[in-house]
């Protein structure tokens, strides 16, 4: 997207400031957090988290990007900023492995407790099986019979 | 979840139930861990992602146009809308035009899904509280909608018919009128379904004043669609955000007001989504009307399809703001898609809004909150 207008309401904060931004941004009126995007940049060796912002009262955008070592992700809750964070930050720890700081209750939520690994990383492979459930299968027109007679 | 499984031993008051994943009032494969005193629920805690089919992931394996059979699945009561936030958030990104017709027939179907995906809404709903005829009497009406969509798609749940650039087909011949005459079948339809249960007394009082939920609870939690307008917040993202022929339309956006009880209880989250219904309608009956002016053109698929940088596009679907986030780093591929889902935050409000409700009630919960449990997982 080359619209500048909306390029003007982005905000790139450091990990720690996030708390106290958020505040700030809550105060002045964006009471939506509409979305929460965690995005593996692997060749740079960081994870960005893109938060999308509304406020109802302005109808106004803001977004707010924070780059994380992607060896070690960690950035402050905002569950209680807004409550809509919660599941948000629960499903791109599950996904992307981001560990938010402060979370009240930091499960995995697709995922099954016991997964091993975040998929949604760009490095993830997943395991062969899963509680000794094989996690793929041989094609089944190859196991024909027909194969051994020729 | 293991931990949360942990009866009460001290005053064997306490008890923990099991609700789901295969039960069938929960709307699909959802599961609820149940704390209960008696018949008054200490709190429900949703438990979700058995219909998680990495839907994100996929979009990272196709290409932008491959992807776009795999957004039908995101919500697969309502997958026009989702077609479109895909094609729109591409387009948005790659800076493409999409030709006038286009847009009115994105609208139309968009609209026609709507209205089916209500009615599957507003009849379970009155199914899973014991009414069981308006359900088999309103999905009637549900099959003529399906009927309109395989004419123009081929398809009756799942459409695939946006396209990046457009939309796959013209609308055949004929189909301009079977829709307007449709409409025409619909309007009396929805006042009978009025006097059949919305303003049935049994059905008022069991959900008036049901499951409340405040302006500020709903904002903070991030509710969306009718579940926001139920609680009273006056926004639309077709009105406020604007996107498509949306600003040529002439609609109303009906908010709760509590007519039957307070603002924002189970009812009036019913009510809003009874009156959408009207407003679909007197959308597509404005769209087919303006379609006719526009040039027979009505796909450009675009010619080469490596975009970089990222672009968000918020659509309303019928489970309110379904937005698509994308980023491009220049590849055929996008290298991150994300999907919120209006589903996804009505099952995160649900452990505290289920607090002190009785048991019977959160039945009524989900179904007033239209959760879908593949849109949740996605």
């Amino acid at each position: 997207m080359s619209d500048e207008a909306a390029r003007a309401d982005e905000l790139r904060v450091p990990a720690a400031e996030w708390r106290a931004t958020a505040a700030r941004l809550r105060a002045d009126g964006f009471d939506f957090l509409q979305n929460l995007t965690a995005v593996d940049w692997i060749k740079d060796e960081r994870i960005e988290l893109v938060y999308h912002l509304w406020s109802y009262a302005r109808r106004q955008e803001r977004v707010v990007r924070i780059d994380l070592a992607r060896a070690q992700p960690e950035a402050p809750s905002v569950a209680d900023v807004w409550r809509a964070a919660d599941w948000y930050e629960r499903e791109q720890f599950d996904l992307l492995g981001v560990v938010f700081t402060g979370h009240p209750d930091l499960r995995r939520i697709l995922m099954p407790a016991d997964w091993v690994g975040h998929p949604m990383r760009k490095d993830y492979v997943e395991a062969a099986s899963y509680n000794g459930m094989p996690t793929t299968r041989a094609n089944t027109l190859e196991l024909l019979p027909i194969w051994d007679k020729k | 979840m293991g931990e949360l499984i942990v009866a009460n031993a001290d005053t064997g008051e306490e008890m923990t139930l099991n609700m789901g994943p295969q039960h069938p009032s929960t709307h699909g494969v959802i599961r609820f861990v149940i704390r209960t005193d008696g018949e008054i629920m200490r709190e429900a805690v949703p438990d979700v992602g058995y219909l998680h089919r990495a839907i994100e992931h996929i979009a990272e394996k196709c290409t932008y146009e491959g992807f776009m059979p795999y957004t039908d699945r995101v919500d697969y009561v309502c997958a026009m809308p989702a077609n479109h936030a895909w094609a729109l958030a591409v387009e948005k990104l790659a800076g493409l035009e999409v030709p006038p017709r286009a847009e009115y027939l994105r609208v139309v179907t968009d609209e026609l899904n709507r209205i089916s995906s209500h009615c599957i809404a507003l009849g379970a709903m009155a199914m899973d509280i014991g009414a069981i005829t308006p359900f088999t009497y309103i999905l009637r009406e549900r099959e003529y909608v399906n009927e309109l969509l395989e004419m123009i798609c081929g398809a009756r749940l799942t459409y695939n018919y946006h396209r990046i650039g457009g939309v796959g087909w013209d609308m055949p011949a004929g189909w301009r009128d079977k829709v307007l005459a449709w409409c025409d079948h619909f309007a009396p339809v929805m006042d009978e379904f009025d006097r059949l249960i919305t303003n049935n007394e049994l059905f008022v009082r069991r959900l008036a004043n049901l499951a409340v939920i405040r302006a500020d609870e709903a904002i903070d939690y991030g509710l969306v669609g009718p579940n926001l307008r139920g609680s009273g917040v006056d926004f639309d993202v077709r009105r406020d955000v604007p996107y498509s022929i949306y600003p040529k339309l002439r609609f109303e956006v009906p908010v709760g007001r509590g007519l039957c009880g307070s603002v924002g209880d189970a009812w009036d989250r019913y009510w809003v989504r009874a009156q959408e219904w009207r407003q679909s309608v007197a959308m597509v009956r404005q769209c087919l009307e303006q379609i006719d002016g526009t040039d027979k053109q009505f796909w450009t698929p675009p010619k080469k399809l490596k975009p970089v940088g990222d672009a968000m596009a918020r659509v309303e679907a019928a489970r309110g703001d379904m937005s698509c986030y994308v980023v491009g780093d220049g590849g055929a591929n996008a290298y991150r898609a994300r999907f919120r889902t209006g589903s996804f935050n009505a099952m995160g409000i649900i452990r505290e809004t289920s607090r002190g409700l009785m048991i019977a009630d959160l039945v009524a919960l989900i179904a007033s909150l239209d959760v879908v449990a593949p849109e949740i997982d996605r």
